[in-house]
């Protein structure tokens, strides 16, 4: 039998991810319904000479990630509602300072203390806004427990390649369930190593100053160059500035480094979309529920198709929008009061084509929920 | 080396006003620094947010600005990650103590070997002159203009209580004795608290009629003593200075090395 194969949590599938991506730090806080990855972690990181620490709060976790991604290591910190609006200003720092590194958030009901146990896609513009002034995000989930590693190995992936924060959205049905997983082998995923730079000993090493293709080689600390990192506007040196011509580099910088790869970055999956008349979107575990409604109805012969998201931010409005151009009805299914069906509307043409079908009590939403919209739409009522 | 092999006089001029006793505690900690001979590559320093913070931008190591009160967590990242660094973390008094006090008191107990300086002047400095956690019942302040009523933390008894297991106080008018518990604080093999009182003559000074900068660090000689003197003992109202505590309890990092060790031998 093929040891590779394990039947686990998704909590357990993105630790495995992580692992395979080359994790080899990770700070945490508990909280449901993420804790299994802080606990799966304080198991296996040490297996491989890795470090886990339990911080004080999820602001001192992702502070202590930011400083151990700077020593030239492979970061994660795992949380939920709230401890990812405490993470929002460390967030905000990695974001101005570049500092590769993954932040998962397995989303319950919310806001405040919300539904702890609950399943809730609750937090997509906050993942998107959470963090003050302007800036670009990379956020990514996935519907089920292969997709969710190799969307995890994804995030190791972008946060080297773009010096950035990526943002892991998943969410209590995601994180508890459990289904099959294939372990890959090694090398079947490619990863991405930190770009360090090779400016010798002695030379003047720029640590903000970006090449032609916008990417910027970083040198671990401890290494041969020695220079400042600060979450104040700072000029090549990384020294604070405030000189305008200088700051308006970096916003430029901040944000086109992510949003002139858009293409690059969008990940989503298709499912009779062709000829589809009535196109659902969704994403994470409210997938699951909407491909079971398209191919019930696909085997009666509804030309109805899904797209699965699974890059949520930067939105990939273009792709969106093609992918809408021949659809009549356009239904967006998550669960919260109408997060990326916003999204949606402004990718399209003629918004009035697109309808909202979602949950927001705590509960999975079910095959059920979506036809009863579907029949709305359809004019039949529920 | 010349102490100006550890600056970075790219960035200088300084930012700190005449009189700021900051830039003593940069001098005292560059030589103490020198004194011990330590190479620059393995310096790393990490700081928050606050006129004592831009300290970390002046000196040529691995620095680290951060976020008001994070220093604390942003260096437990760098130094368990990477051991082999030494870490030091000069913080303001409202940046360790106020909004980094939770990252502070747990620093204290974990003890991961490395030191945190609290550049205690008793105000806001960089945001113009509010009170601190440390300002201290009846200190005027900009938001104090009725006399504080806010009682302070004794910075001393705080991190010895919260276990920290090297604390020490002193001041910028004794800076032979601060390079000296610099230099005992930095070879600590544990997590190290040096409380530095220090003078912001701009809001501190100003508001509370202590005179030109020379006159409050005057005020430091005639208000502290070492610790055990005999002035203590004839005016118990005068603050100690020197070692604290000193006490040899196992390293944090050292101990998740064991961890690491078991787990892998676990796995085979
Ligand atoms: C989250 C957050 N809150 C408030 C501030 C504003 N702020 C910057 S420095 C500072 C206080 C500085 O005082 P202290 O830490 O004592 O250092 P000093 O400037 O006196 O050296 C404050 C409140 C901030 N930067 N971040
Ligand atoms: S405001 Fe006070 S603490 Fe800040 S630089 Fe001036 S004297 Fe120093």
């Amino acid at each position: 039998m093929n040891s590779n194969i394990r039947f686990v949590q998704g909590n357990e599938a993105c630790v495995e991810a992580a692992l395979y991506a080359g994790l080899d730090f990770f700070a945490g806080y508990p909280i449901t319904p993420s804790t299994e990855i802080a606990e799966h972690l304080s198991y296996r990181l040490p297996e491989i000479g890795g470090k886990f620490i339990q911080m004080e709060d999820e602001i001192a976790s992702i502070c202590a990630i930011v400083g151990a991604s700077l020593t030239g290591h492979k970061v994660m910190t795992a949380t939920s509602g709230p401890g990812f609006s405490l993470m929002q200003e460390g967030l905000g720092y990695a974001i101005m300072a570049e500092i590769p590194c993954v932040i998962v958030n397995v989303q319950r009901g919310g806001p405040s203390t919300g539904l702890p146990t609950s399943v809730s896609q609750g937090d997509v513009f906050q993942a998107r806004w959470g963090a003050h002034g302007d800036h670009s995000i990379i956020a990514l989930t996935a519907s089920n427990h292969q997709d969710v590693f190799s969307i995890t190995v994804e995030a190791f992936n972008m946060a080297e390649t773009y010096r950035t924060p990526v943002i892991l959205l998943f969410d209590e049905v995601i994180g508890h369930m459990r289904e099959r997983l294939v372990v890959p082998e090694k090398g079947e995923i490619a990863l991405v190593d930190r770009l360090r730079t090779s400016v010798k000993e002695g030379v003047d090493y720029h640590p903000y100053l970006p090449r032609e293709d916008g990417r910027l080689p970083m040198s671990d600390f401890g290494g041969i160059h020695r220079y400042n990192v600060t979450g104040l506007a700072h000029d090549m040196w990384g020294f604070p500035t405030n000189n305008p011509n200088i700051v308006h580099g970096l916003m430029r910088h901040l944000v086109d480094k992510i949003q002139s790869h858009v293409n690059t970055i969008t990940r989503y999956k298709e499912f009779y979309t062709q000829d589809a008349e009535c196109l659902l979107i969704s994403y994470g575990s409210s997938a699951r529920s909407a491909l079971h409604v398209v191919e019930n109805r696909r085997a009666r012969g509804e030309r109805i198709g899904l797209l699965e998201l699974q890059t949520l931010w930067p939105f990939p409005y273009a792709m969106i929008r093609e992918k809408c151009d021949k659809a009549r009805h356009i239904v967006v299914v998550e669960m919260n009061m109408g997060q990326v069906v916003r999204a949606v509307k402004q990718a399209v043409d003629r918004p009035d084509r697109v309808v909202l079908a979602n949950r927001i009590d705590g509960s999975f939403i079910t095959p059920t929920d979506i036809k009863n919209i579907l029949r709305l739409i359809q004019g039949k009522g529920v | 080396m010349n102490i100006k092999g550890y600056i970075r006089e790219r960035f200088f001029p300084h930012l700190w006003c005449p009189g700021c006793g900051h830039g003593i505690v940069l001098n005292s900690l560059l030589r103490a620094i020198d004194q011990l001979g330590m190479n620059k590559n393995e310096l790393v320093m990490v700081s928050g947010i606050g006129c004592s913070s831009r300290i970390s931008g002046y000196v040529d190591f691995h620095s680290l600005h951060t976020l008001h009160g994070r220093a604390l967590a942003f260096a437990t990242g760098v130094k368990l990650s990477r051991p082999e660094l030494n870490v030091i973390v000069p913080m303001g008094d409202g940046d360790a103590l106020a909004i980094g006090g939770n990252h502070f008191i747990h620093a204290c107990r974990r003890n991961i070997a490395m030191t945190a300086i609290v550049m205690n002047n008793r105000i806001y400095g960089m945001t113009g002159g509010q009170f601190s956690p440390l300002s201290g019942y009846g200190i005027q302040a900009t938001t104090a203009p009725y006399g504080n009523i806010d009682h302070d933390f004794d910075v001393v008894q705080l991190s010895m209580s919260a276990g920290a297991s090297f604390v020490a106080r002193t001041t910028t008018y004794h800076a032979k004795e601060m390079i000296d518990i610099f230099k005992q604080a930095i070879l600590h093999d544990g997590f190290s608290v040096v409380e530095v009182l220090s003078q912001c003559p701009t809001y501190f000074g100003r508001r509370n009629k202590m005179g030109s900068a020379a006159d409050m660090m005057e005020s430091f000689k005639n208000n502290t003593t070492r610790i055990g003197s005999k002035a203590k003992e004839e005016n118990p109202n005068l603050l100690e200075r020197g070692v604290f505590v000193r006490k040899d309890i196992p390293e944090y990092c050292a101990e998740y090395d064991k961890i690491i060790g078991n787990a892998m031998k676990g796995h085979k």
